[in-house]
């Protein structure tokens, strides 16, 4: 008797963790990432100075600056940071993991925004699919 | 009329020994026709199929990677 009610207890607060942490996952889904880009590195990005390049790092397009090259640096350090920590979770090496994120980087990126194509060469987004690497889903 | 008996005796053992031969030959023959010729060889190019692989199994997790790190992506 007391046990069953110990079990329909549990129950109860299992389905509502249950539904809590559903209704933290939606929301983290629904609610874009409180972090956002710096100003400088959001205009370089879009004025088409910094694209993303193949392999999940970003490149500067043009004429190298001292202050591009600081933002470029910067944010790749920090990129380089997660990649490795992600990595070493997923079982993958840090050049692996790097590469899924540039396949998927540069599948998101907005139409006038600079990436690279797989021979290299700086191609900017059009309203289509980007031209990625054979490789990348 | 000792000498034909010994020539026949002679004949016999030879006319044996070649049907053995013959036998041996036939059962080499065989051997050889039921043996199949090698197939074409499977290259199978490991390190770019593993590599693909890999890039698939990986492509959910960068892209959320990518959403959580909107400040650096």
């Amino acid at each position: 008797m007391n046990r069953s009610i110990r079990h329909t207890r549990s129950g109860v607060r299992n389905a509502a963790f249950a539904l809590a942490a559903g209704a933290t996952l939606l929301g983290g889904i629904a609610v874009p990432a409180m972090a956002q880009r710096d100003p400088a590195y959001a205009s370089a990005r879009s004025s088409g100075q910094i694209g993303e390049k193949m392999d999940g790092y970003l490149g500067i397009v043009g004429a190298e600056t001292p202050a591009l090259r600081r933002i470029v640096n910067d944010i790749n350090i920090k990129r380089r940071a997660v990649y490795s920590e992600k990595a070493q979770s997923a079982n993958a090496t840090l050049e692996e993991y790097a590469f899924a994120a540039g396949c998927q980087a540069i599948l998101k990126t907005e139409p006038g925004e600079k990436y690279q194509a797989p021979n290299g060469s700086w191609q900017t987004r059009g309203s289509g699919a980007p031209a990625r690497d054979s490789r990348c889903p | 009329m000792t000498a034909p008996k010994q020539n026949q005796g002679e004949g016999w053992t030879l006319r044996l020994s070649g049907i053995a031969m013959l036998v041996a030959g036939m059962v080499a023959l065989g051997g050889c026709i039921t043996v199949n010729a090698p197939e074409e060889p499977i290259v199978i190019e490991l390190n770019v199929n593993i590599r693909q692989e890999v890039i698939y199994r990986l492509a959910e997790d960068a892209g959320n990677t990518i959403d959580q790190n909107a400040d650096i992506f």
